[in-house]
C-alpha cells in the first residue's frame, strides 16, 4: 500500500499521452553515472497497523508527563493545555495549508496570525510583532543581528544568565557576520552590574533574560537604563506566561522582546516544534526579520489580511534581505493564539499566580527540610537548590518514584556543581510537591 | 461566505474560556519586587470556550488546505499528509516528553532519531545527518555555516558563493548571513547551469556552489557530475538545496552527484503537513570530512544505549535549542517506514509522471520555455496571454481560485517571464489532474474571449482581490482597542 492513487491502467494512459515508452523513459535525462540504480537500504514497507505498533512501543519506552511528575524546566515546561487548543490546531484546513501566498483562500491563517501579532504586542508592550520564528533561541539570535544592523558596531553583550543553549545559537549566528559576542558574568544568580559596566563601550545591544535561566528576576529597569546610556538597544528574552503578572518589557525600556512560546499551549514535544516570538518598537519594523501580516481591504470593500512588508524578505530582496527565515511556525503560533484567547487577561494572570505560589510553596518546604537555595533572589516559577550529593544520581533515584526532578546545572555551569534547578507549573499539586520533598529528604 | 470578526471584538468583560483547579497552596504576596508587578492588564480577549471554538472553526473554513482541494504549488510539494503521521506524533511518549529528561527514559525518542539519521543518510547518499534545523532555510544556514567552518579550519581564504539565477531566494540570503559575497551565474538554453559562465566565475576564493537539482524549472541538470567536479577543482564545496528532492527520490542521490552538504525538507518530500507556514524541519546531511563540524548533539549508540554525543571537535555549535523540530521528525519517520524503499521510489516516479502529464496537456495553450521531460514540477508562462489579451499570470492564478484550486507558484523562478510553477505531487489522481488541465484550458480560452472575467477574478472566494500595496503603505499590523 502507499498514498498513490494512480492505477497501472492510468499510468499507461498517461505515459501514452506524454509520448513516453515507460516510466524509466521519464528519467532518461539523468546521466547513468549519477543515476541510483540500486534499492535504498531501508526497512521494508509496513502496514499502518505495524507502523503504529512499532512507534507506540518506541513512545512507551519514554517517560512522559501522563505517568511521570515533571519538575523540569529550563525553557520547556509542563503547563496545562486546554482541550480546545488541539481541536483547533487539529483542523486540517489549518494544518494542511501552506504559507498564505494567496490571501483570498488563506484568510484563516492570515487573520489568526494578525490576532497572534496583536496578542504578542499586548503581552510585551511592543508596537509590532512578526508572525513567529523557529524557537526562542533563533528568535534571540535574530534579535541580536537586528540590533547590529540598526546600530552598526558589531558587538553584542549577553548576560550569562541567558539560557546557555540560546547563547550557543547566538554565537553560531554571529560567526559569519563578524560580530563579537561578549558575555557578562553573573553574581548571586543575576547579571553582574560591575562586570557589565566594564564592558559597555561600543556595543549594539545588551541581551538579558527575565526571569533569567535560573528563574531569578533581573533588575531590568536598571540594566535597560545602562545600555541606553551607552547608546545600545535593550533586548529582553522573556517567558510569555510570566507576563500576566510581571511588568511588560515595553514598560522597562526594552527595544526588542523575544522568547519561546512553548508555554502558550504547545506540548513539550521533546524540545520541538514550538515557536519563537519577536516584537519591537515601530521605528525598527523595517529591520525586523520574518513574515508580518497586515490588515487591508479587498476590491469589494471588505476587511482582509495579507502578508505585508515583503520587501524585507528573501524572495524579493534575495541577498539583501533582513534574514533568510522563510517559513515561520504558523501552527504553533495558532496554538498560542487559541491558548491566549481561552485564558484571556484573567486566566493568564491566574496561571502566573499559581506558578508563583506553587514554586514558592515548594521552595519554602525545601528550606524547611534543610535544603538551601543557591541564590538569594526573587524568582518566578523556577529556582535552584543546593544538594549535598551528586545531582544526577539524585535525579536517577527519583525516577524510580516516577518523578522527573530537575536539571543538573553543572551540565551548563560547571561552577554550580551540586545545584539542581526545579520548575513548578500550575499543574503540580501540593501532594506531588510534598512527595518530591520527601523523596529528596529520603536520599540524604 | 461570511467573514469573521476579530476575536477581540467578541470580548465581554468577565467572560471566561478557562478553568484551573483551585490553588491548593497558600497564595503569595510580596515575593515579586513591586516595580516588576504588572499593573496594566494586557488586552487579551475575554471570551467563552464556545466563542473560541466557533471563531477559529469559522476562520479555518476560509482556508484552502490539501485536505480541501488540489494544491499544485510548485517547489512546495503539497502532497497529502497521511493521518497516520498525526496519530503517532500525538503519542504521549513523544508529545509529552521533555528534552532534558534523563536519556535512560528517552530511549524511544533517541532510537527514532538514530534510525532517522541513518534513513536520511541513505536516501541522500551522505555520511551523517543532523536533525536540528527547524526548516529548509534553517538547514541552508546550518549547511553553509558548516562549509564556512570547514574552510576556516583548513585555512582556506574564501569569500564568495556561486548561486544560479534560478535559485530559491533563500540561497543568496543564506550565503550573505554566512558572510559570503554572492556571485550569480546564468542558466543556459536548456535550463541548466551555463558551464562557460560557471568556469568564468570559479576561482580560489569560491567557498561553495549552492544548487538544487532538479532545479527550480523542474529540470535535471545533465551536466551535474561535471559541475561538481569543476567546483571541487578550485577547493570549493557543493551545497545541495533539497527542496526538490521529491523529483529524484530513490532515483538519484545528491551524494552520488558530488554534493558535500545537503538539506532535506521533511515537510515536502516526507509528507509532514505544512501547518500554514510551519513548523517544518530541515535536516542536513554531510560527507565524511565534514562530520566533525555538525551542530551538537548527534545521537550515537554504544551497543546498549542510545545517547546524545556533544563531542564533535569542530562543531559549529547549535543552530536551535534542544534537538530541532523533533515531533516533525516523528511524522516523517512514520512515512518512511510505511513506504519502504520501493514505496519511496514509486513516490518519485508518480510525482514525475503526474507533472509530465499536465505539462504535455498544457503546452499548446501556455508558453513552455523548456520543452523536455521535467521532474516533479515544471514552469509554464502566461506570456502569450499577456501579450495578446493583457491577461497576466496573477490573473490566471486568481481565476483558478474560482474553481476551488490553489494556484501554482507565480512569478518564480525569476528568469521566466510570467512564470507559473506547477507541482501536482504523486498523491493526486488522474481525475484531479484532468480537471486541473481542463480548468487551465478553459482559462486560456476565457483569456481570449472574455479577458475581463479573468482579470477581475476571483469571483467566488471569501474575499476578493486584496490591496497589498495599501497594506504596505499604511501598515496596520495589530488590533488596537478603540
Amino acid at each position: 500500500m502507499d498514498y498513490i492513487p494512480n492505477t497501472d491502467v492510468e499510468r499507461e494512459e498517461m505515459l501514452r499521452a506524454i509520448g513516453a515508452s515507460s516510466i524509466e523513459d521519464l528519467f532518461s535525462d539523468i546521466p547513468e553515472d549519477v543515476k541510483f540504480n540500486g534499492r535504498l537500504n531501508l526497512p521494508e514497507a509496513m502496514s499502518e497497523l505495524e507502523v503504529k505498533r512499532h512507534m507506540t512501543a518506541l513512545a512507551e519506552s519514554n517517560a512522559e508527563a501522563e505517568h511521570y511528575t515533571y519538575f523540569i524546566g529550563g525553557g520547556i515546561y509542563d503547563h496545562y493545555i486546554p482541550s480546545a487548543v488541539s481541536h483547533i490546531t487539529g483542523r486540517s484546513e489549518f494544518y494542511t495549508a501552506y504559507t498564505p501566498y494567496q490571501p483570498e483562500v488563506s484568510q484563516g491563517t492570515l487573520q489568526s496570525i494578525f490576532e497572534y501579532q496583536s496578542m504578542i504586542c499586548e503581552l510585551t508592550g511592543m508596537d509590532v510583532s512578526n508572525a513567529s520564528m523557529y524557537d526562542g533561541a533563533s528568535a534571540m539570535a535574530e534579535a541580536g543581528l537586528m540590533a547590529v544592523k540598526i546600530r552598526g558596531k558589531g558587538r553584542i553583550l549577553v548576560s550569562k544568565t541567558v539560557h546557555p543553549e540560546y547563547r550557543r545559537v547566538l554565537e553560531t549566528y554571529a560567526a559569519g557576520m563578524d560580530i563579537d559576542i561578549v558575555e557578562v558574568d553573573y553574581k548571586d544568580g543575576a547579571t553582574d552590574v560591575e562586570d557589565l559596566k566594564a564592558k559597555l563601550s561600543e556595543v549594539d545591544c545588551l541581551i538579558v533574560q527575565n526571569p533569567n535561566f535560573f528563574g531569578c528576576i533581573e533588575d531590568v529597569r536598571m540594566l535597560s537604563g545602562l545600555i541606553h546610556e551607552a547608546g545600545g538597544l535593550f533586548i529582553a528574552v522573556v517567558d510569555p506566561l510570566s507576563l500576566g503578572i510581571l511588568k511588560a518589557p515595553g514598560d522597562y525600556g526594552a527595544d526588542i522582546v523575544c522568547g519561546d512560546g512553548q508555554a502558550l499551549g504547545n506540548p513539550m514535544n521533546f524540545g520541538g516544534p514550538h515557536l519563537g516570538f519577536l516584537a519591537t518598537r515601530e521605528q525598527f519594523v523595517r529591520s525586523m526579520p520574518g513574515r508580518i501580516v497586515g490588515q487591508t481591504i479587498d476590491n469589494r470593500g471588505n476587511t482582509g489580511y495579507v502578508l505585508t512588508m515583503q520587501t524585507r524578505e528573501q524572495h524579493i530582496r534575495r541577498e539583501k534581505a533582513t534574514s533568510n527565515i522563510c517559513s515561520n511556525q504558523a501552527l504553533c503560533a495558532l496554538a498560542a493564539t487559541v491558548y491566549l484567547s481561552l485564558m484571556g487577561k484573567k486566566g493568564l494572570k491566574e496561571v502566573g499566580e499559581q506558578c508563583l505560589a506553587k514554586s514558592h510553596y515548594l521552595a519554602g518546604k525545601l528550606r524547611e527540610a534543610g535544603f538551601s537555595l543557591a541564590f538569594d533572589k526573587h524568582f518566578f516559577k523556577e529556582f535552584v537548590i543546593k544538594l549535598d550529593g551528586d545531582v544526577s544520581s539524585v535525579i536517577d533515584r527519583l525516577l524510580e518514584k516516577k518523578i522527573i526532578a530537575g536539571i543538573d546545572l553543572s551540565r551548563f555551569y560547571p561552577e554550580l556543581k551540586g545545584c539542581m534547578m526545579i520548575a513548578v507549573t500550575e499543574k503540580r499539586t501540593k501532594q506531588e510537591m510534598d512527595e518530591l520533598v520527601a523523596g529528596l529528604e529520603g536520599l540524604r | 461566505m461570511r467573514l469573521v470578526p476579530l476575536i477581540f471584538d467578541l470580548s465581554r468583560e468577565g467572560r471566561r474560556g478557562y478553568s484551573l483547579p483551585a490553588l491548593d497552596v497558600p497564595m503569595v504576596d510580596d515575593v515579586i519586587p513591586e516595580e516588576m508587578v504588572r499593573t496594566e492588564e494586557p488586552n487579551l480577549p475575554e471570551v467563552s470556550e464556545a466563542d473560541v471554538i466557533r471563531h477559529f472553526t469559522n476562520l479555518s473554513e476560509l482556508n484552502h488546505g490539501v485536505d480541501v482541494g488540489f494544491y499544485p504549488l510548485g517547489s512546495c510539494t503539497m502532497k497529502y499528509s497521511p493521518k497516520l503521521n498525526e496519530d503517532v506524533a500525538r503519542l504521549a511518549g513523544f508529545a509529552e516528553s521533555h528534552p532534558y529528561q534523563p536519556e535512560s527514559v528517552s530511549q524511544g525518542s533517541l532510537h527514532l532519531m538514530y534510525d532517522m539519521e541513518k534513513f536520511l543518510a541513505e536516501i541522500s547518499g551522505m555520511d551523517r545527518v543532523t536533525l536540528q534545523p527547524a526548516a529548509g532555510a534553517h538547514g541552508e544556514f546550518t549547511g553553509m555555516s558548516i562549509i564556512r567552518a570547514y574552510h576556516e579550519y583548513k585555512g582556506n581564504k574564501k569569500t564568495k558563493v556561486i548561486i544560479p539565477d534560478s535559485a530559491h531566494g533563500t540561497n543568496p540570503a543564506t550565503a550573505t548571513m554566512c558572510g559570503y559575497k554572492v556571485v550569480e551565474v546564468k542558466s543556459d538554453g536548456r535550463g541548466g547551469i551555463d558551464l562557460e559562465k560557471l568556469k568564468d566565475a570559479l576561482d580560489d576564493e569560491v567557498a561553495a556552489l549552492m544548487l538544487t537539482n532538479p532545479n527550480t524549472l523542474g529540470l535535471f541538470d545533465e551536466n551535474i557530475g561535471k559541475i561538481t567536479e569543476m567546483v571541487h577543482s578550485v577547493g570549493a564545496l557543493c551545497y545541495y538545496d533539497g527542496a526538490n528532492l521529491n523529483g529524484t527520490l530513490g532515483k538519484a542521490r545528491p551524494g552520488d552527484m558530488g554534493f558535500d552538504v545537503v538539506h532535506i525538507n521533511l515537510h515536502k518530500t516526507f509528507s509532514t503537513p505544512h501547518g500554514g507556514g510551519g513548523p517544518g524541519s530541515g535536516p542536513v546531511g554531510v560527507k565524511k570530512e565534514l562530520i566533525d563540524f555538525l551542530p551538537v548533539p548527534v545521537v550515537d549508540y554504544d551497543g546498549e544505549r542510545y545517547y546524545f554525543n556533544y563531542d564533535l571537535p569542530h562543531t559549529i555549535g547549535k543552530v536551535r535549542s534542544f534537538y530541532g523540530n523533533f515531533n516533525i521528525v516523528v511524522r516523517a519517520y512514520a512515512y518512511i517506514l510505511f513506504n519502504g524503499p520501493d514505496g519511496l521510489r514509486r513516490v518519485c516516479e508518480n510525482a514525475v509522471l503526474n507533472a509530465n502529464y499536465i505539462m504535455e496537456n498544457l503546452k499548446d495553450l501556455y508558453y513552455l520555455p523548456y520543452d523536455r521531460y521535467c521532474k516533479h514540477e515544471f514552469v509554464i508562462s502566461s506570456k502569450w496571454q499577456k501579450r495578446e489579451n493583457g491577461v497576466r499570470t496573477i490573473d490566471v492564478a486568481k481565476r483558478l481560485l474560482d474553481f476551488g484550486i490553489h494556484p501554482p507558484t507565480v512569478y518564480f523562478p525569476l528568469i521566466v517571464e510570467e512564470a507559473l510553477m506547477i507541482e501536482p505531487t504523486e498523491t493526486e489522481s488522474k481525475e484531479t489532474l484532468d480537471n486541473f488541465i481542463s480548468v487551465m484550458r478553459q482559462i486560456a480560452k476565457e483569456a481570449k474571449e472574455n479577458p475581463d472575467l479573468v482579470k477581475s477574478a476571483p469571483h467566488d472566494t471569501p474575499v476578493g482581490r486584496l490591496d497589498e500595496a495599501a497594506a504596505a503603505r499604511h501598515p496596520v499590523l495589530r488590533y488596537i482597542k478603540k
